[in-house]
């Protein structure tokens, strides 16, 4: 089975600085590939290439087996790659099924009767968001009156509607509280389990581990270490992430002097 | 599906028929039009006769044309401040070349509307480019137009109004246009009040029934939003900039035909009277949300009271602070509408 996506040893330079270098991963279908690093790490360049609005400086970035050069993210779109982002791209004001077809009307009639074909984006839109396991009774109400995790449900089923093979989360999970975290992983499963490849950025490790099935740890721009689950335990991964000397240093410090 | 049970909207406050009824942008606008409707009805004699309501419904679609197209700018983010001004400008244009310089009647009416959607276009790609608010930007031509229309106006002609339009050749058949009346149930209708229906039936069918309708919403409501799935905003805007200035054409030629003069000073005062109309008929001044229906709606308010006034005989500054309370209302009606649409971002 071919790799959705794949990378080999990117790097990007902005200038003489080098923000990212010799990443390697990749990405199957029914697979959630975790990208984990704190600030400055360089998750958001990686995501940037791999979503088309960056070219990598360095390396190969592979489409179902086929070298792309992404020029716009519209191009990672047509290959099936959709992200995304943290402000999910939607219109709190407008309802559901308008911010589900914005930008990609469904329409009928020809002329200047061309019109909105409303009762088919409703039902669709319905009918994708119960896929995801959620119910709605009125996809008229403004998507502003959902919760944080059902929106980032929204957008992953949009992505997945308009042809996604593969989806990128960036952060989806850090503006939202535990439980709200919670039912955005099982969103996350569900687009697994539908056969989708995910990438999930985060820097929780307690988020990551529990939908991950691959692991790629950051640490200023480079790839302190690519996992399987099975190669790996959560303690082993925060430790990597945090560093365990810093950490350690760090508890030191703060420790109570009297 | 194990989890979808667990998934149900508890959230929603209202729903069903009323709820959906009573969400509507319009809704506040048309019981306020009622009240205002059967409070000069019952303590006026001539509000309610024939001549009566053809005089507050000409007045109203006068407002009306610019407050629906004006609001389809204010729900896709934007102000237009000149566009007042702009239907004293198109309307000197016109009469200055018919009477002053004996142009084609036709041609003039041409040239004007192409003046205006050039002033359209000029505003939106200055607050497009530079970021400038468009506040600020249609302040500035506002205060350029009316400054244009007082001084070329007594530059061409000696005199602050257009005399003689009614000798132009040809007025009689643009007249037909923009300034016939019409007898309908013994109701001499104005045609600038067909003018107002027409545009406000298209206005709301382009923003409930198009695709161009949902990209105006998702533009005025979330900018970034909308161009990072492809809308093209940048159009969306200038386009919505040019059909304002061309609303404000429109309105010139009817106030020019309808009276077969125009003052310089046409205009003057109007800045904001169409912003409250699209207002109070449930437009937020923030964008992303209105109805074309309801600023009409907001048009026939200003209107009823405009003339309500006069025929009750008041001092019609209490129009003034009337309105002044209504735009108050109507703002906080709206804010507490989107508040309860849980605008929580």
């Amino acid at each position: 089975m071919t790799a959705i996506i794949e990378a080999q040893n990117l790097g990007k330079s902005y200038g003489t600085v080098m923000a990212i270098s010799g990443i390697s991963a990749e990405l199957n279908g029914g697979e959630v590939l975790c990208i984990l690093g704190d600030n400055g790490a360089g998750k958001s360049t990686l995501i940037k290439i791999l979503s088309g609005v960056h070219q990598p400086s360095e390396g190969k970035l592979l489409v179902f087996g086929q070298e792309q050069k992404f020029e716009s993210p519209r191009d990672a779109l047509d290959a099936g790659i959709a992200t995304v982002y943290q402000d999910l791209a939607v219109v709190p004001l407008m309802p559901i099924w308008r911010n589900f077809f914005l930008g990609s009307e469904l329409k009928k009639g020809r002329g200047l009767f061309k019109r909105l074909n409303i009762k088919a984006m409703r039902e669709i839109t319905k009918h994708q968001l119960a896929e995801m396991g959620i119910i709605l009774r009125d996809v008229e109400q403004p998507i502003g009156t959902l919760s944080g995790g059902e929106r980032q449900a929204v957008a992953i089923a949009r992505a997945v509607y308009f042809g996604a093979k593969a989806i990128i989360l960036d952060e989806p999970t850090s503006a939202l509280g535990v439980k709200q975290a919670g039912v955005v992983l099982k969103y996350i499963a569900k687009a697994r389990d539908a056969g989708l490849g995910v990438i999930f950025i985060t820097h929780n490790p307690n988020h990551a581990w529990p939908v991950g099935d691959k692991f790629l740890l950051l640490k200023l721009g480079a790839s302190i270490g690519y996992f399987k689950k099975s190669e790996l335990t959560i303690e082993r991964m925060t430790k990597l992430m945090a560093g365990a000397d810093d950490m350690a240093d760090l508890a030191h410090e703060l420790e109570r002097k009297n | 599906m194990t989890t979808a049970s667990t998934q149900k909207d508890t959230r929603q406050i209202m729903s069903g028929r009323t709820a959906r009824v009573l969400r509507r942008p319009e809704v506040g606008a048309a019981v306020a039009a009622l009240l205002i409707f059967g409070y000069f009805s019952s303590t006026t004699d001539a509000f309610l006769t024939p001549a009566g309501v053809s005089t507050w419904l000409y007045s109203s679609s006068l407002f009306g044309v610019l407050a629906v197209v004006g609001a389809l700018l204010m729900i896709g983010g934007e102000f237009d401040l000149s566009v007042g001004a702009m239907t004293g400008t198109t309307g000197l244009i016109v009469g200055i070349m018919t009477t002053q310089f004996q142009i084609n009647i036709w041609v003039s009416l041409v040239l004007a509307l192409v003046f205006a959607l050039a002033i359209g276009a000029g505003n939106a790609y200055l607050s497009m480019k530079t970021g400038v608010p468009s506040f600020i930007v249609t302040l500035a031509s506002l205060f350029i137009l009316q400054g244009a229309n007082l001084a070329i106006t007594k530059l061409l002609t000696g005199t602050v109004s257009i005399q003689g339009m009614a000798d132009v050749p040809g007025y009689d058949s643009v007249k037909v246009l923009f300034g016939s009346t019409l007898t309908i149930a013994g109701m001499d209708i104005k045609v600038s009040i067909i003018w107002w229906i027409l545009v406000t039936a298209v206005a709301s069918w382009i923003l409930l029934r198009t695709h161009v309708g949902n990209w105006i919403f998702g533009v005025g409501g979330a900018f970034n939003s909308a161009r990072s799935v492809g809308i093209p905003v940048v159009k969306v805007r200038m386009g919505l900039f040019m059909a304002t200035s061309a609303a404000g054409w429109l309105v010139g030629m009817l106030q020019l035909f309808g009276v077969s003069t125009v003052q310089a000073t046409t205009g003057l005062g109007q800045e904001f009277s169409y912003v409250i109309c699209a207002v109070v008929g449930g437009c937020l001044l923030t964008g992303g949300y209105g109805s074309a229906i309801g600023a009409a709606v907001g048009a026939l308010i200003y209107g009823m009271t405009l003339q309500g006034i006069v025929f009750a005989q008041w001092d019609n500054n209490w129009l003034k602070l009337f309105l002044g309370v209504l735009l108050l209302l109507a703002v906080l009606v709206n804010l507490y509408v989107r508040r309860r649409a849980g605008d929580r971002s």
